[in-house]
């Protein structure tokens, strides 16, 4: 099939410059500037240790940087707190699924609404006039991201029963339901399978070509990250060491060397 | 003015005229459940049939359809008959190669595709099939970019349709006055157990008269409601879906998407439920593990009136005299704890007749359902008959039997011993297949089902097994694979069974597991595994294997004539028999003669004495990429009883 080639072309939305990062001694991120173009599906990839999730972290206000800055949609800051970056339009999944085991899955993902409900809590407790009409509108854009990623299945299942694989996606239907327009993704198929893989490499090709939504991506399988995405940012010990096309990365000495060790 | 009611078209612009408001269609789409009302389908399918005829479509042109069931599907399968064209349905989960085949056979020249993954599928064949040159879809997600000339969505297609039919108001009513009953108005494709599919050629007539015969039978209305959720493809869902509704006028209702349809169920209650056994065994097995997972007193509840169900719960279902007062009520009791909320919580609550048909049911799932109250009814019959051969009446049930013919059906046993029928809903042919349609029909218009069976004393005709499959031990005993096969597959931690003994000396077996029941019981052993591979070879698996073999075994000892087909020695394979690799049909027959073949290794080590075989077979996963599974298999014995073992001894 030939898809149209629109994606990835637009302005920058997002723009990391001189970020540096340290936790006491270690430096985590040191000088780090790269920038996520509209539509873009941007990946960033490096060994173990390299600082790809704690540049995530940066991005969406979890760690705060002790230099640089992130520019989103225009606005420079210099750090930010994760809730005013959702906030803003930035959603994100985790290494490590963080999902409330013990409540369904669609309790789950209207838990992605959150930061879009105006009825205060006590109208909740009530559930009546604004609040009832609310929870409508809410559920309504919750079920058309269960449509999306296909798990009518699992609606009413709580999360705890479910298999890994549906757990990562079920992470990034609560991420969407935030209708986000920067989506971070950290490793989204670690441990899958292939058939899962290939599930979740088609949802999120998906949802950046209907649903417009710029996604950064950490991923370790190189094969998924040379399919997916645009351009590739590589860290190694929290420098950048390339960026560029897939091509481009894979053919840059620098990377080789990360990736494989050099002679000495 | 009374029009006659002779093609599928006319029944729908009668259902849109008398019963305008009543639901005739129901899907859930984003979790809420959407209706169509009779007029509103009449509308639906008028658009389609307009846009269709302005896109080249005409008299005798023939519509594939793939998909899940879904309302749109249905509306093209009307539409194409509307103009006089002949709907395709074809099996949704079949490979692009296997589509091939019937796309080229039929002449497939216009094609309706659910969703992305179909159009992938059709957009392969184009290159083999150069008649094909529209393909429309439902859902066109993920369909944004393709650009192929061939492409056309529904909602286009249907607003071309509506605009035409605002040009020329009269096309679509003219359209259907040509229609005639002897006109074809589908062709469905037979899975095949061996060779290509053969496509069954069947009237307006054929149909519609079968249909009413069933609908009368059981005296379905407009109030009724049915659950489509078997393949479009399978004359199952054609003839007691489709062409029911169109004349009883009740309403189809879609499931939201295949992983739900138990859900579904349970939402829409349905009073009428048609399924092959698999899918009964299925919600059995389910019920069991939930059980076994319940806290001991409901597992106590459950077990106990279970049992009391099993005693009487059939006498009163079928309106038995001699029940005594007492159980009467420990039965109602029973209904209030157990029965009814298992109902409710199956979906069965409403049920008024379930039918069963395909293969052989097992007898302890039979009384299952029955005993709760659920009455379930086994038929008889083939695509090439319009199914409806012979069917169970209420209050005349029973396991051994599919019942009695039906009303227009002739039924005659051949003195081989297979059954022959003629009946109006008698294919009129296999689709460019003569040869074939000569083998299957003699002179007299019999149809040649290929099944073995005869007449009891009741006149209940009793179907054994296929006519070829029936055979012989080496010492000249019955042997019928089936019958084993289904004994075996009743326990729910057994799958699928493939039994050998034909010519032999004895009955040897091949067992897939229940791959969820198992892991279900792993689980709470704390047996650790990586998947069905890994299960398969464990010794602990192995034991309750065995458990079962063993049980089937001493059943089998009590018949005498089936004594000493009793099971000696069995394999757990190392993959789950699957459509995909060709050991299964699409309908989830056992393809018994290619599993022998393919696995012939591990065939000739039961038979052998060895303990061990190393197999490798190839597998194909869902992506369409094979593979290579490879295992060294353990061979068991199962003990047997009674005079086979003494014969064994002597």
């Amino acid at each position: 099939m030939t898809p149209v080639a629109e994606r990835g072309t637009g302005p920058a939305i997002l723009a990391v410059e001189g970020v540096s990062l340290a936790f006491g001694g270690v430096t985590a991120l040191q000088d780090v500037s790269f920038d996520v173009r509209e539509r873009e599906i941007r990946a960033i990839i490096g060994p173990n240790g390299a600082g790809k999730s704690s540049m995530l972290n940066v991005i969406n206000g979890v760690y705060h940087a002790q230099r640089g800055s992130v520019t989103f949609k225009g606005r420079k800051r210099h750090n930010v707190d994760p809730a005013v970056a959702a906030r803003q339009g930035i959603a994100r999944t985790f290494q490590n699924i963080a999902l409330f085991r013990g409540m369904t899955v669609l309790d789950n993902i209207m838990t992605g609404r959150n930061l879009k409900m105006k009825s205060n809590f006590l109208q909740q407790a009530v559930y009546w006039g604004a609040a009832s009409r609310e929870e409508l509108e809410h559920r309504a854009k919750v079920e058309t991201v269960i449509d999306f990623l296909e798990i009518q299945h699992i609606r009413k299942t709580p999360v705890g029963r479910l298999p890994y694989g549906l757990q990562k996606r079920v992470e990034l239907a609560r991420a969407l339901a935030a209708e986000p327009e920067l989506l971070l993704l950290d490793e989204p198929m670690a441990g899958m399978n292939l058939e899962e893989k290939q599930d979740m490499s088609r949802f999120i090709l998906d949802v950046n070509d209907q649903l417009g939504t710029t996604i950064v991506l950490i991923e370790h399988d190189m094969s998924v990250v040379m399919d997916l995405s645009d351009r590739v940012v590589v860290l190694d010990y929290g420098r950048k060491i390339a960026d560029g096309t897939p091509d481009e990365v894979r053919n840059n000495k620098d990377v080789i060397a990360a990736y494989l060790g050099v002679a000495h | 003015m009374t029009e006659p009611l002779d093609t599928f078209a006319r029944l729908l612009l009668h259902q849109a005229k008398v019963r305008p408001d009543r639901p005739a269609f129901r899907e859930k789409d984003l979790g809420i459940w959407r209706t169509w009302p009779w007029a509103e389908v009449a509308g639906e399918v008028r658009a389609l049939a307009c846009g269709l005829a302005a896109q080249g479509f005409a008299r005798g042109d023939r519509l594939a359809v793939v998909g899940d069931n879904r309302p749109r599907l249905y509306w093209a399968m009307m539409a194409a008959q509307a103009l006089g064209g002949v709907p395709v349905p074809l099996y949704q989960d079949a490979v692009a190669a296997e589509m091939a085949f019937v796309l080229q056979d039929a002449d497939i020249g216009f094609a309706v595709a659910e969703d992305q993954e179909q159009v992938d599928k059709l957009l392969e064949n184009i290159p083999h099939c150069p008649k094909l040159k529209r393909i429309y879809f439902d859902d066109p997600r993920g369909l944004r970019h393709y650009a192929q000339g061939e492409l056309m969505s529904l909602d286009a297609l249907q607003a071309l349709g509506r605009e035409c039919a605002e040009r020329d108001p009269r096309f679509f009513a003219a359209e259907i006055e040509k229609g005639r009953p002897s006109d074809i108005a589908v062709i469905l494709y037979t899975s095949g157990t061996t060779g290509n599919p053969k496509g069954v050629a069947q009237t307006h007539a054929a149909l519609i008269e079968t249909a009413r015969v069933l609908v009368a039978f059981d005296g379905f209305t407009e109030e009724d409601e049915v659950l489509c959720y078997l393949p479009m493809a399978w004359v199952g869902d054609f003839l007691y879906s489709y062409a029911q509704s169109l004349i009883a006028g009740f309403c189809l209702n879609c499931p939201e998407s295949p992983g739900t349809v138990m859900t579904d169920l349970r939402e829409i209650g349905p009073t009428y439920y048609f399924g092959p056994p698999r899918v009964y065994e299925n919600i059995f097995t389910q019920v069991m593990i939930r059980i076994e997972d319940a806290s001991w007193p409901k597992r106590r509840m459950f077990h106990a009136f279970m049992k009391l169900a099993k005693r009487v719960g059939m006498s009163i279902l079928d309106g038995r005299v001699g029940v005594p007062f007492t159980d009467r009520m420990l039965y109602k009791l029973g209904g209030f704890l157990v029965y009814e909320p298992l109902k409710n919580v199956l979906g069965l609550s409403r049920i008024r007749v379930a039918y069963t048909g395909g293969e052989a049911i097992g007898p302890d799932l039979f009384d299952f359902y029955r005993s709760i109250g659920v009455n379930l009814k086994q038929l008889y019959g083939m695509t090439e008959t319009c199914v409806t051969v012979s069917m169970h009446a209420s209050g005349e049930v029973r396991l051994e039997t599919v019942g009695r013919p039906m009303p227009g059906v002739e039924v005659r046993i051949a003195d081989s011993g297979e059954v022959l029928v003629r009946s109006p809903g008698v294919m009129r042919e296999y689709h460019k297949r003569p040869d074939a349609t000569r083998e299957a029909i003699d002179a007299e218009g019999f149809f040649h089902t290929g099944d073995a069976g005869y007449f009891d004393a009741d006149g209940h005709l009793k179907i054994i097994d296929r006519a070829k499959d029936v055979g012989k031990l080496a010492d000249g005993t019955l042997f019928a694979p089936k019958y084993l096969e289904n004994k075996l597959k009743f326990f729910p931690y057994i799958k699928e069974a493939v039994c050998f003994g034909h010519g032999r000396d004895k009955v040897c077996a091949f067992v897939n597991f229940d791959m969820e029941a198992v892991a279900n019981w792993a689980e709470k052993r704390n047996l650790p595994y990586t998947g069905y591979t890994d299960l398969a070879a464990q010794p602990a698996v192995y034991e309750l294997v065995r458990e079962c073999v063993e049980k089937v075994n001493r059943d089998l000892a009590a018949d005498a004539a089936l004594g000493n087909s009793q099971i000696h020695r069995f394999i757990i394979l190392q993959k789950e028999l699957d459509a995909d690799d060709g050991e299964l049909t699409r309908t989830r027959k056992v393809r018994r003669r290619h599993v022998a073949e393919k696995y012939a290794a591990l065939v000739e080590a039961l038979y052998s004495g060895k303990t061990h075989c190393f197999v490798e077979t190839q597998m194909r996963f869902e992506d369409g990429r094979t593979g290579i599974v490879s295992a060294d298999l353990r061979i068991a014995e199962a003990r047997v009883h009674g005079a086979a073992a003494v014969r064994r001894a002597a």
